[in-house]
């Protein structure tokens, strides 16, 4: 059975439309880049897939479940933007992860957060940009769901802090999870990724693993990315 | 071991190149136990599954055995590291000759060349 399966997805904003007639299986144990231009309907999608965005047609499966409160259970989502108010202190987001999720793991995450010195009584208005955004990850990593759904996880953050997310994503996902992740950085994540999927004007244009991309085109996918969406 | 992966062939057979490399340079010695696909994976900086398909394709090649509980070892048969030597040997032979030839060389004037080239690294 699919980890994911997602058939006939249609999603409009007035009449642009976001997903059009996207359907798409994805497996358990695999890392998966969602990767398009900007405002080709990646965030859309993994919107719909957290239950944030009801499309209007199609049907989604996760772990066999319904977008709702079970599918959210073993759904781990990191939005664009970092949520927390800058009011609150670190911990206060560790205990907030801990009431809301089951399968929060603190020690993982306090492991983490003292590996990247940061400090559990910071107030998140103090942290750098980059730091919040690593929080953030941390946080949505240490959980053990079997779905994780990264927005663009390494949006603004320098290049020590990309191998930082990258490491962790492969660090602490395990063999019957997945991980979706939708970024602009093909180059740096190309090497962990799986598969990738390439989304087009709402559509799904290519869904393919990284292997046969470089063995029938001859070049990386950052390449073939260039090429099929030129402007 | 540095990890540096082109664009042009996939990741699991570039990693497999290097690992070929070390087993023939010794760097790797015969019967030696690797880390864990989990610990190369996050050393190279590369996905779980690819560093562990590069590893069974290896031990199909017959230069890796796994034990069940131990982990993964270099072979140790004779001959394993001579036979890789030839391998790859073959493979710069036949890249190399073939630029070459675009360049419009033959293989006698190839030959040529790297006896000058030779005798300009003695002199």
């Amino acid at each position: 059975m699919s980890l994911i399966k997602c058939e006939g997805l249609v999603k409009k904003y007035g009449n642009m439309t976001a997903l059009s007639d996207f359907s798409i299986e994805i497996p358990e144990g695999r890392i998966i880049g969602i990767l398009g231009p900007n405002g080709s309907g990646k965030t859309t999608f993994i919107k719909s897939l957290c239950g944030i965005l009801r499309p209007e047609a199609g049907t989604i499966r996760i772990d066999g479940k319904e977008v709702g409160i079970e599918s959210k259970k073993v759904v781990s989502y990191l939005p664009e933007r970092p949520y927390f108010s800058s009011a609150v202190r670190v911990k206060d987001t560790l205990d907030f992860f801990e009431d809301f999720y089951g399968d929060f793991d603190r020690k993982t995450a306090l492991h983490m957060l003292s590996t990247l010195q940061i400090d559990l009584k910071s107030k998140i208005g103090s942290l750098s940009k980059g730091t919040r955004e690593k929080l953030q990850l941390v946080l949505v990593m240490s959980r053990k769901a079997k779905v994780y759904l990264l927005d663009e996880p390494m949006g603004g953050v320098d290049p020590a802090a990309r191998d930082f997310i990258l490491k962790t994503i492969l660090t602490n996902y395990s063999e019957d999870a997945s991980v979706l992740l939708s970024t602009h950085l093909i180059s740096d994540v190309e090497k962990v990724l799986d598969d990738v999927v390439f989304i087009k004007r709402g559509r799904l244009a290519l869904h393919k693993s990284v292997d046969e991309i470089r063995m029938e085109e001859k070049k990386s996918v950052d390449t073939l990315f260039r090429e099929v969406f030129a402007c | 071991m540095e990890w540096k992966f082109t664009d042009d062939i996939p990741i699991y057979q570039q990693i497999m190149n290097m690992l070929k490399q070390e087993i023939a340079s010794g760097e790797l010695a015969p019967g030696q136990k690797l880390p864990s696909v989990r610990e190369l994976a996050l050393e190279a900086k590369v996905n779980p599954n690819t560093m562990q398909k590069a590893l069974a394709e290896l031990e199909r090649e017959g230069l890796l055995y796994s034990q069940r509980t131990a982990g993964r070892f270099v072979a140790e048969q004779q001959g394993i590291q001579d036979g890789l030597q030839e391998e790859l040997m073959m493979e710069y032979v036949e890249g190399f000759l073939e630029k070459m030839k675009k360049l419009g060389y033959s293989v006698d004037e190839v030959i040529a060349l790297l006896q000058r080239y030779e005798g300009k690294g003695e002199e």
